[in-house]
């Protein structure tokens, strides 16, 4: 929970003044029944009409004042706890965008949108209900005791008996809660992790005609979130009806004891009812203050989810703010004895890899499914950190470079293309938004996308829903390809990009990706060797580790894996 | 105001069929609403009974008290018993809304789930819902006791001291204006505040899909950017929102303190001129209190209301979504040994683009059929069409002689296996989805499925086999790992017919050719549709489909369409160079 203290910290001094408002308003309040108690044992007793009036003025002119001051504290509340809200969501967005893979996986997507939006705003709620009633509770009910116990010591001793019999109360039911709050997030987490598989998996659902299996697995999720929340409301139940049974015995209490006091002579009976009348302030209190502790065990279950956002240090950092320039004799990429492990058990995903690719060179990787490829393109961007070794880009290990710098310089394609909903135009300059009109135009032309872009009436406005699914898998991989030229990367990686593009694309993509950037240092991951076999260099991966490493040519010579992939598309073909 | 109307009233029909729970979640109220408001009265009874030294009515004061008791009792039951059926009520509805939700999520044509952005579907699910639960049926049961509890000790006053009462009768409308203003002032700001909500939610949704493509773009800056506007703006709206509606409760309490001022003046002065006792001022006093606190609440859980109609309103927006047309009326058909037409059939995404002009094809059961053509032609089109995800515009898809509009789509769907172009894994164990099909699948026979298609060798690596836990579509395997559990869910279910869609594209070519061979045993005898990029996977199809922009081109055999030297031979002869 700490880590929500400092966003409390901009608002301190409303969070400071607010409750002082409210202190005033319960202050002005307390008097009331002091007020009416005069009344009645000046006024009414003397039979004194105008003493009545004025006493009447006085507690209008006392509400006036508590209404100002509460709308002060209102306004000091929504201040504080919109702007406490809304630097919480920009910082669990920012850290959300700071994560690598490792912890975007244990959060899962849907449990992170749910904790941005739902949590804090839950957490939002309990800042408010902080500033507006967590002060004014409690002073009232202090309040109305230290009033009770001027007008007579020995009476108020059974607000002393009663107030540790509701502080046992409120504490067991929070005790109880807090954790099953966690449950039941988890429960939704689950619901919403369901939603989303079916939406982004329809197809498939369909195809296998699933969807009334879908909805029973929906249906007892949604059946579990609800018997857990019923579970939590059964005790929430307790909490308000059981103060007011409290409160109501106690006035009772004090009637009985009061009467023999009243018997004695040493109350009168203004004062008796002035002592039940702060008894049920405290009791109208207390009930705020029951639900008050309700918003707050949501609020706190909520924030312990958001603090494990916030919490959770990136196992990739932004790095330590170096960056280098190309130079002649320093390779572009360089990668020494690298070794990489997903998680801590397993084997190794790659295994002592190290290469060199001088500026301007072609590499290409070639290797099976699940060799370690995709690992290897993602080390260069430091989408993951490597477990030994070290991967250099312009001479500089990629830990030392600025996160970000480095990136901007790596156009990375990945596997599967990622498409946004906006247009065309904004996923192409994705990654470079100020990217001139040319170069737009040139990283549509060689990524083959000319057709689909210009050929529609909008071109290259048209409007592209979220994932891109108005377009084929084709279009898809080809937008991604011109969104990673158009910014003109030093380093160009594509992760088998050409995999859903049709042999004559292909082809024409290869022969402008040649033709048309020069000079950008080329990683060409594909399963076909007609895409690498022109590379200035090939890297032969099996299993993790390094099968072969040089030209087609030495590699066709000494390299019996990479003959045998060629072996294998040759004969494919000859079929 | 209307739509309101209409709103409420179909969640009315919502609740229905909690109405008798309702109704005694209500008598519930109204009973602890009575208990509550009869401790006052006697309190005042006994304190009457206690007036000065020596004029202390023991025996009034004690039976006063003792018929506290069991009222107290009452009280604490009902009140109990009251949250405990609302909460019971409200959560039910919020399963029976996730439910009914989700079922139109299963429901709608797959053009309506291509279109609307799954974080919006996600946000009614989550936030809506839950705003529809906390604002309408805890906010009924507190409005109701509200309601309750203002006639109730209308009543009591009323048989105390009809004048007083008059009083303060007169001065409520006050506080009801007040209210009725501020809720009026403030319904755009909740609009426009829980419309932002929705926004925020759908864009981080979508944001955190993406969340490595931006990462590695190096375009975390800009996705930041356009969340801090979103955020910025809800700040704005969401202040704005808030502290209207926080203004209600100060302005109503202070109308309270007026109201309150009014009793204690006008019962002191009739006290003075000797119409009242004490006992029954304080009664009256903290009548006034009782009286005016719902007002208090009432007004307070407008906001709360507002919200909850308005989420109601989006909720319902999806609801009334067209759904597919109902099918479970259909016949069952007679299972064929498969063959397949296209009869004129003409498509379009959007109507201002053509995609498929009367497109005509006729293949005979068992033939294996291979679909080619530049991307972006219409082969996932065609198979779109076949499996019904999307209706044709005119003409006919026929399937073993039935249009397969006259078929349940289940049926139909279940004589094809498919393998679409993206992967798509469930959460759940390797084994659970290999079996995603065919749930009963003994163990062997997964594993058969799995080893058919070489995918059982990396299976086995993983940390616990067969029982590893996917998340988030398979993370953790690599790409063509998850097209091969893919290729292996359809192994195992051994379907009637095939539709394979770049079912191999991102397999490296030596397991390729071992998948190629147990797809070949599996086509055996049964209809395929193949879409390929590598010709050599389809070479020794029965026919060869070449499409461009939509139509067909050419079509033969391997063979044939070489010597035709066409488009194909350009394709065929590209990969060579
Ligand atoms: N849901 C959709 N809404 C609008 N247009 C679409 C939609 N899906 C596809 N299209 C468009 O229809 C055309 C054909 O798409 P289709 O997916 O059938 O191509 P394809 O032949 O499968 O290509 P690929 O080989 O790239 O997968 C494309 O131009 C695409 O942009
Ligand atoms: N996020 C991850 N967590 C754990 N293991 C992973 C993760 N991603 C990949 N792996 C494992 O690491 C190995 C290498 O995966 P990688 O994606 O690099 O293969 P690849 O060569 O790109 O394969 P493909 O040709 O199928 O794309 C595989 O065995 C895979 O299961
Ligand atoms: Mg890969
Ligand atoms: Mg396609």
């Amino acid at each position: 929970m700490k880590s929500l203290l400092p966003f409390l910290k901009p608002y301190r001094k409303e969070l400071f003044i607010g409750p002082l408002f409210k202190w005033v308003e319960a202050f002005f309040e307390l008097l009331v029944p002091l007020v009416v108690a005069r009344l009645i044992d000046v006024g009414v007793k003397n039979g004194d009409a105008s003493y009545v009036w004025r006493q009447g003025g006085i507690m209008v002119l006392l509400g006036l004042v508590g209404l100002c001051s509460s709308l002060c504290c209102q306004y000091m509340a929504s201040k504080a706890s919109q702007g406490f809200g809304t630097d919480l969501r920009g910082a669990i967005f920012r850290k959300v965008m700071s994560f690598s893979g490792a912890e975007l996986d244990y959060f899962t997507a849907p449990s992170l949108v749910t904790r941005l939006t739902g949590d804090s705003y839950q957490v939002q709620q309990g800042v408010a209900m902080l500033i507006r009633m967590a002060v004014r509770a409690p002073f009232l009910v202090v309040g109305a005791v230290v009033m009770a116990m001027t007008i007579d010591m020995q009476l108020s001793l059974v607000f002393i008996c009663v107030t540790p019999v509701l502080a046992l109360i409120i504490w067991f039911v929070l005790f109880k809660n807090v954790p099953r709050y966690r449950e039941v997030n988890k429960k939704l987490d689950r619901v919403s992790t369901i939603t989303r598989e079916n939406l982004l998996g329809a197809r498939v659902v369909r195809a296998f005609s699933k969807e009334e299996e879908q909805e029973r697995k929906l249906e007892a999720a949604a059946k579990e979130h609800e018997r857990l929340s019923v579970g939590i409301g059964k005790l929430n139940a307790l909490l308000s009806p059981l103060t007011s049974a409290v409160m109501n015995l106690g006035i009772a209490a004090i009637i009985w004891f009061g009467a023999g006091n009243v018997d004695t002579g040493s109350l009168t009976q203004g004062e008796l009812i002035a002592f039940v009348n702060y008894m049920g302030q405290i009791l109208l209190a207390l009930i705020a203050l029951v639900n008050l502790v309700l918003i707050f065990i949501k609020a706190a279950a909520s924030g312990r989810r958001i603090c494990e956002v916030l919490d959770t240090t990136p196992e990739v950092d932004s790095g330590r703010g170096e960056s280098a320039e190309a130079a002649d004799g320093i390779p572009a990429i360089e990668m020494r004895g690298v070794s990489m492990r997903y998680g801590r058990s397993g084997d190794n995903a790659l295994d002592d890899i190290s290469i060199s690719v001088p500026r301007g060179e072609t590499l290409g990787v070639i290797g099976g499914t699940g060799s370690g490829k995709s690992t290897l393109a993602g080390l260069i961007p430091r989408m993951y950190d490597v477990s030994g070794g070290e991967v250099l880009v312009n001479g500089l290990d990629v830990r030392a470079w600025d996160a970000e710098k480095l990136r901007q310089r790596i156009g990375l394609v990945p596997q599967s293309p990622t498409i946004l909903s906006g247009t065309i135009l904004s996923n192409v300059t994705l990654k470079k938004p100020d990217a001139s009109e040319e170069d737009i135009k040139a990283a549509i032309e060689i990524s083959q996308s000319a057709d689909f872009v210009y050929s529609g009436e909008n071109g290259i406005m048209r409007e592209i829903t979220a994932g891109g699914r108005n377009l084929s898998g084709g279009q898809r991989q080809r937008l991604t390809i011109a969104r990673a030229i158009a910014a003109k990367p030093e380093i160009l990686i594509l992760d088998d990009s050409a995999s859903a593009l049709d042999m004559r694309t292909d082809k024409a993509l290869r022969r402008a990706l040649r033709e048309r950037t020069r000079g950008m240092t080329v990683v060409i991951i594909s399963q076909r060797v007609s895409a690498v076999e022109g590379a200035d260099r090939i890297l032969v991966l099996s299993g993790g580790k390094c099968a072969g490493y040089g030209t087609h040519g030495e590699l066709m010579k000494n390299c019996a894996e990479y003959r045998e992939i060629v072996k294998s598309q040759e004969a494919g073909e000859n079929e | 105001m209307n739509n309101a109307a209409g709103t409420l009233k179909r969640l009315l029909m919502l609740v229905k069929p909690q109405l008798p729970k309702m109704l005694l979640a209500f008598l519930c109220a109204a009973a602890g609403v009575g208990a509550t408001l009869y401790c006052p009265v006697l309190a005042g009874r006994a304190i009457d009974a206690i007036i000065a030294p020596s004029q202390v009515n023991y025996a009034d004061v004690k039976s006063a008290l003792l018929i506290l008791l069991p009222v107290i009792a009452a009280l604490l039951v009902f009140g109990v018993l009251m949250s405990l059926i609302t909460n019971k009520v409200c959560y039910r509805v919020v399963r029976e809304m996730r439910v009914s939700l989700f079922a139109k999520i299963c429901g709608v044509p797959i053009k309506t789930i291509d279109d609307i952005p799954a974080g919006e579907w996600m946000s009614r699910m989550v936030t809506d819902v839950d705003n529809v639960a906390d604002g309408l049926l805890q906010g009924a049961t507190q409005l109701f006791s509200g309601i309750v509890t203002i006639l109730m000790t209308l009543v009591f006053m009323l048989t105390i001291d009809w004048v007083i009462a008059l009083v303060v009768v007169a001065l409520t409308p006050l506080s009801l204006i007040l209210a009725a203003v501020i809720a009026r002032g403030s319904r755009k700001m909740f609009s426009k505040q829980s419309l932002l909500q929705g926004s925020l939610g759908g864009y981080a949704e979508e944001m955190f899909g993406a969340q490595r493509v931006l990462v590695s773009c190096g375009a975390a800056k800009m996705a930041q950017d356009g969340m801090d506007k979103i955020n910025g703006e809800l700040k704005t709206w969401g202040f704005r929102a808030q502290i209207y509606a926080s203004f209600t409760n100060p302005s109503t309490r202070f109308v309270n303190g007026l109201v309150y001022a009014a009793v204690a003046i006008a019962g002191g002065l009739s006290a003075v001129s000797g119409g009242m006792t004490i006992g029954a001022i304080s009664c009256f006093l903290s009548y006034a209190n009782q009286y005016t606190k719902p007002f208090n609440e009432v007004t307070g859980i407008m906001a709360q209301l507002q919200t909850a109609v308005m989420s109601a309103e989006r909720i319902f927006a999806l609801m009334d979504l067209q759904s597919e047309s109902p099918d479970k009326a259909l016949p069952a058909q007679e299972k064929g040994n498969g063959e397949v037409e296209f009869r004129h059939v003409s498509f379009r995404y959007v109507p201002e683009r053509p995609m498929i002009e009367d497109f005509s094809l006729t293949v005979r059961a068992g033939m294996r059929v291979a679909i080619v053509g530049p991307t972006g032609c219409g082969k996932t089109t065609l198979i779109n069409l076949l499996m019904r995800f999307y209706d044709v515009d005119s003409g006919a898809v026929l399937v073993d002689g039935v249009d397969i509009r006259d078929m349940k789509r289940e049926e139909l769907r279940s004589r094809f296996g498919m393998v679409l172009q993206e992967t798509f894994l469930t959460t759940g164990t390797v084994a659970e989805n290999i079996a995603f099909g065919r749930e009963n699948a003994s163990m062997e026979e997964i594993v058969a499925a799995a080893k058919a298609v070489h995918a059982d060798g990396f299976i086995r690596q993983m940390d616990d086999g067969y029982d590893t836990l996917l998340l988030n579509n398979g993370e953790g395997l690599s790409q063509g790992q998850k097209q091969l559990i893919c290729i292996a869910r359809v192994m195992l279910l051994q379907p009637p017919m095939l539709i394979l869609d770049e079912a191999t594209s991102s397999i490296d070519t030596l397991t390729e050719h071992r998948v190629q061979r147990a797809f070949e045993k599996l086509m055996k005898g049964r209809t395929a549709f193949v879409v390929a990029h590598r010709l050599s996977t389809i070479q020794s199809s029965d026919l060869i489909l070449v499409m461009r922009a939509g139509k067909i081109v050419e079509s033969g055999t391997h063979h044939e369409l070489l010597k035709a030297g066409g488009f194909y031979k350009t394709l065929y002869e590209s990969q060579f160079d």
